[in-house]
């Protein structure tokens, strides 16, 4: 068997074989713009991840977090409006009861160590793993979704959950907030106050801050979700990745190392509570999970597009 | 799009060859050629390298050796272009427990970036009544039955109008009526002008759906050819019934059949033997049954019950694949 035949088979896919691949030989013999061929897909994925009970409890025990918080603070106090307790707990446990919008910025500080990323972690390794290992995988391979195409669709859908997720957790927050708590004028970490509405807008501001902020695992885990034919091996690794980097990034002697982990910068996002606002670390932060994103949806790409899909 | 005259074949692979890591090769040099408007049955024994064929034919995994052609465009680099006009079932369906029959179809149609979502709900409601699903369309598909889920993915297979349609043995698990329902489906399919390719262990079946058929062996083709030719090929076994079996041996042997024998039974005995092929033997014409009768006759042999059992598919298989049972490793 000659060469170019061995070329013409490696090329399948970098020349953009299902016509997505803006750019490549293959879009001009696909024809079409990509953005139309991508959109069935992406809505039947977003559907289906919702429709997934699984998916459901992940929210469920998001959403039931900051109500437990929220009751704890409550009983804790005893509903006394006596200025908050000790420094102890979790960032801004203390103002709560002076303000239910701070149990919105308490609940996503307390979740997005563990919580939200390990919901993140299932859903993202579950991504193509748990089609390889059902079989559907390949069914939707000669549909034909593309490789390209599945696996955008798969990314997209993961930030799309990471968004959804942390939103429960905010909005449980507030709903939970105004009704346990006062609420009125915010008064900021650098000690000015704003209105109400002020707030509300920058706890939004916080919640899509702390989704972009998974970007970076998602990328991880949609990586090692190509790797295997098991959703729950993939599931697994990507938790036990992130328990890893979290417990690396509290080692002091590893401190190198401590700003190229995609979770050093997940708490910058209470720099939105100032003002002006301290872009430094949100900035950082934007470009560690920018670089992961790079950097495992590239090896994603690779790998799956090179693939041999025996499931 | 401009496509090239439509070319004979709509399968067709030169040396198209197969080594999963760490193994001998699962395919080796495989030069099939499916017509165009045939229904061709893909045989062979378990592990004989039919499903890798199949999902080297569709791009799922890529050949270590040799070219694979789909609707005369070069697999697996043309895929976007031709996987939209092929249906294919793979090694077993595959579905969405958690989804119900019509929302696996409609997930399955999502992926086609060439189906309209606009006609998307008709054509789900017709590949359900088309297999006879539609009733428990939307039961969850985790609930569905072996036979229901080998439905629901041929189903998948038929959303759109295909010109080819490979089924991996598409009757697996499937009751009498839904085997002769899946008959008349490939047939109807096959008189709308769609080329179907199955892979079957079931020999009669090919037998009575298959134009064409081919026979792997060890990852090897071993014969690939028109379902008469093949039948053709293989020699009818003539049987004799009489009191006289002895004669009726001594006769047929010189009158040129091979492989004889005896076997007691109500009548008296009943002798078979392999009738010579064609130009057997050398410059001889092949023997007339008449003129064999009156041989035996003339001989003084009673005759009570005079035929000839043609060699089925499944003969031919064995003779061409072997008796073993154990797969080969
Ligand atoms: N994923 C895999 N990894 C390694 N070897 C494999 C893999 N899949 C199949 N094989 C090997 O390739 C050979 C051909 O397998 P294949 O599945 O193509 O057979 P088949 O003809 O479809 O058999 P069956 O009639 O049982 O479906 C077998 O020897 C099998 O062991
Ligand atoms: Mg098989």
């Amino acid at each position: 068997m000659s060469r170019a035949e061995l070329a013409g088979q490696d090329g399948r896919f970098a020349a953009g074989a299902d016509g997505t691949n803006p750019g490549g030989a293959g879009a001009a013999a696909g024809g079409r713009p990509s953005a139309r061929r991508v959109w069935p897909l992406f809505r039947s994925e977003v559907l289906m991840t919702f429709r997934r009970w699984r998916t459901l409890a992940l929210l469920g025990v998001l959403a039931a977090v900051p109500v437990l918080v929220g009751i704890a603070v409550r009983i804790e106090t005893g509903g006394a409006d006596d200025g908050g307790g000790g420094g102890g707990g979790p960032a801004f446990i203390s103002q709560i009861t002076n303000n239910g919008l701070f149990l919105v910025f308490t609940s996503l500080a307390v979740t997005l160590p563990f919580f939200l990323p390990m919901t993140v972690g299932v859903v993202a390794g579950d991504s193509v793993a748990g089609e390889a290992g059902a079989g559907t995988l390949r069914y939707l391979l000669v549909a034909p979704a593309g490789r390209t195409r599945l696996l955008l669709v798969k990314f997209a859908g993961t930030m799309v959950f990471c968004l959804a997720a942390t939103l429960v957790v905010a909005v449980f927050a507030l709903g939970t907030g105004v009704l346990l708590f006062p609420v009125g004028e915010v008064t900021l970490l650098s000690g000015t106050t704003v209105p109400f509405s002020d707030g509300l807008l920058r706890a939004l501001a916080i919640a899509v801050a702390v989704a972009l902020s998974l970007t970076g695992l998602a990328a991880l885990g949609l990586f090692v979700s190509t790797l295997t034919n098991s959703g729950i091996a993939a599931m697994a690794t990507t938790v036990g990745l992130l328990l890893t980097v979290q417990i690396v990034d509290t080692v002091p002697q590893l401190h190198a190392v401590h700003p190229y982990l995609f979770t050093h910068y997940w708490l910058s996002f209470a720099d939105l509570l100032r003002a002006p606002v301290y872009w430094e670390e949100l900035l950082r932060n934007a470009g560690v999970q920018a670089l992961y994103a790079a950097v495992f949806g590239s090896a994603a790409w690779a790998r799956f597009t090179t693939r041999d899909i025996t499931a | 799009m401009g496509r090239q005259p439509s070319a004979e074949a709509v399968i067709e692979t030169r040396g198209l060859s197969k080594t999963y890591r760490g193994g001998r090769p699962a395919v080796d040099g495989l030069d099939l050629s499916v017509p165009r408007g045939s229904v061709f049955g893909f045989l062979g024994p378990n592990g004989s390298g039919k499903t890798t064929t199949i999902r080297m034919l569709l791009g799922l995994i890529d050949a270590t050796g040799g070219s694979a052609r789909l609707l005369g465009e070069p697999m697996p680099r043309a895929a976007g272009r031709v996987l939209p006009r092929v249906g294919a079932l793979i090694e077993g369906p595959a579905l969405y427990g958690f989804l119900s029959g019509r929302g696996n179809l409609r997930r399955y149609d999502a992926a086609d970036p060439t189906a309209d979502p606009r006609t998307r709900d008709a054509r789900v409601e017709a590949a359900l009544e088309r297999v006879g699903l539609s009733a428990a369309a939307g039961k969850k598909a985790k609930a569905y039955s072996l036979g229901m889920k080998q439905r629901l993915g041929i189903a998948a297979a038929l959303l759109q109008p295909r010109e080819l349609l490979v089924l991996d043995e598409p009757t697996n698990g499937l009751d009498p009526q839904g085997m002769r329902e899946i008959r008349s489906l490939v047939r109807a399919l096959a008189q709308d002008g769609t080329t179907v390719f199955l892979s079957s262990h079931l020999l009669d079946e090919i037998e009575q759906v298959c134009s064409h058929t081919a026979v792997m062996n060890r990852g090897r083709l071993v014969t690939q050819g028109t379902v008469a030719e093949m039948s053709a090929g293989a020699r009818g076994r003539l049987s004799v019934t009489t009191p006289d079996g002895a004669d009726a041996m001594r006769v047929l042997k010189g009158h040129g059949l091979s492989d004889l024998a005896t076997a007691e039974s109500p009548e008296g005995q009943t002798v078979t033997g392999e009738l010579p092929g064609p130009g057997e033997p050398p410059g001889g014409p092949p023997p007339d049954l008449a003129d064999l009768n009156a041989a035996l006759v003339r001989a003084g042999v009673r005759v009570r019950a005079f035929g000839v059992t043609r060699a089925s598919l499944e003969d031919v298989f064995v003779s061409l694949t072997g008796e073993g049972f154990d797969v080969a490793g």
